[in-house]
């Protein structure tokens, strides 16, 4: 019986690549949900080097680096290929994922270091309408990307960091952040920041 | 233009060419190498060939350029298949390809960057600290070697060819920083010497004394120290 695992993480783009070349192919696989803020001893143990997600694990044997992934995926379960069949294309498929993963590596560590710091500033707000108490200070001030712009970025990529469930106490003081009075007067039309954020974030490389 | 014209465009010093020339020797393929001036002006053909990085290697097979070393490789060992660099199962390939990712990993401390780190940096502290964070990605390298003859076992393989190169970087390092790679990791030493050993890397790799002259020169030119 052919038995597979993915360790990944629900924000993670790099654990989503590796669940959309499996479900493609359509082999059955368990997902082992990661708290990276919390490594599980599973984690740590299968990937020493980067500690990171996804792992693959089939018929126990391990692997890491999402990319490393998916060629093994696709020599593994030949149907519905996923890297052209000419050594030449398949030259050129390798050079462009390598190429977006330089890029994306850069954004990814961004995405991770953010949900750190989500999780962090809801235990900040300890109960209060703000980081600054009853009313707005300078961290709701500095804060004002989380308030208002991620949610535009969130739905530009179609990328869902700091949803209600995942983070419901941030997401209250999302609401009360963007419907002060003063606050109101300085934030962009949604309209023409979404406009904005779509030319410049390229959707494509995050939509799956 | 005749059948299998191999062409790389080169830097004699670039440790990311001398991977392609050792895959070429291994395959016992014969190329035509054009040396690069990489700071002098880099040819019409470098240009246009790899756009998206302007950089050597190049490999040209009958016109069709391909660029960036790892890729280079696996394409020689997939359309030359013998004597073949990668494993032959696919678990064992993407052990071969975790470890060709480690070395080259961007926007992370990788092996070429952490060596030329410490003939980089100015300063007591920051050569010390440069030092201390190649050493780990050596015992890093040398974990992964384990026991082994090679990356992969007993033959000399996709791995050892990727490393191999950057070793001859080691020597302007090992000045600059005051310290010996030997030392520090017997095991990978041995696996060096065991690679410096075989024909088609001898023939490849340049003389450590000539890289450590061109990283002389090269400091001067970034104006460090």
């Amino acid at each position: 019986m052919e038995e597979v695992k993915l360790l990944g993480w629900w924000v993670s783009p790099f654990s989503r690549r590796v669940e959309l070349a499996l479900k493609l192919k359509g082999v059955g696989y368990e997902y082992i949900e990661q708290d990276l803020a919390h490594k599980s001893q599973l984690l740590l143990e299968y990937n020493p080097v980067h500690k990171k997600v996804p792992v693959l694990v089939h018929n126990g044997k391990t692997m890491a680096e999402s990319l490393v992934i998916l060629e093994y995926i696709d020599e593994t379960w030949p149907n519905n290929p996923i890297l052209p069949r000419n050594p030449y294309d398949k030259a050129m498929a390798r050079f462009w994922a390598q190429f977006i993963e330089e890029k994306e590596e850069e954004r990814g560590k961004l995405v991770e270091e953010a949900s750190q710091c989500f999780i962090t500033l809801e235990g900040e707000l300890k109960g209060n309408k703000f980081f600054g108490g009853e009313e707005i200070g300078m961290v709701d001030i500095a804060a004002n990307f989380i308030g208002y712009w991620l949610g535009v970025v969130q739905e530009v990529s179609g990328m869902e960091l700091v949803t209600r469930d995942k983070f419901p106490v941030l997401c209250k003081w999302m609401d009360e952040f963007v419907e002060h009075s003063v606050v109101k007067e300085t934030l962009p039309p949604r309209d023409e920041l979404h406009a904005e954020f779509e030319a410049r974030l390229g959707a494509p490389s995050w939509k799956y | 233009m005749s059948k299998n014209e191999l062409v790389i465009l080169d830097c004699w010093a670039s440790p990311f060419c001398m991977r392609v020339k050792i895959a070429l020797a291994e395959k016992g393929l014969d190329y035509e190498e054009r040396a690069e001036d990489l700071f002098g002006g880099k040819s019409d053909l470098l240009l246009t060939s790899n756009p998206i990085y302007k950089k050597v290697p190049v490999f040209l097979h009958d016109g069709k350029p391909l660029c960036e070393s790892s890729v280079i490789v696996s394409y020689i060992d997939e359309t030359w298949p013998a004597p073949a660099l990668l494993p032959s199962t696919p678990y064992e390939r993407s052990q071969a390809r975790f470890w060709a990712d480690y070395i080259d990993k961007k926007n992370s401390m990788q092996l070429f960057d952490s060596t030329s780190a410490i003939w980089k940096a100015s300063g007591d502290d920051a050569v010390e600290s440069a030092k201390k964070e190649f050493v780990e990605v050596l015992k890093v390298l040398e974990g992964a070697l384990g026991e082994k003859e090679y990356f992969a076992g007993d033959a000399f393989g996709y791995v050892d060819i990727l490393a191999i190169p950057i070793t001859s970087w080691f020597l302007a390092s090992e000045k600059f920083g005051n310290f010996k790679v030997e030392a520090e990791c017997p095991k990978l030493s041995a696996w060096i010497k065991r690679c410096m050993e075989k024909e088609t890397v001898a023939k490849v790799i340049p003389d450590p004394e000539k890289i450590y002259e061109f990283v002389v020169n090269l400091r001067k030119m970034f104006g460090i120290a």
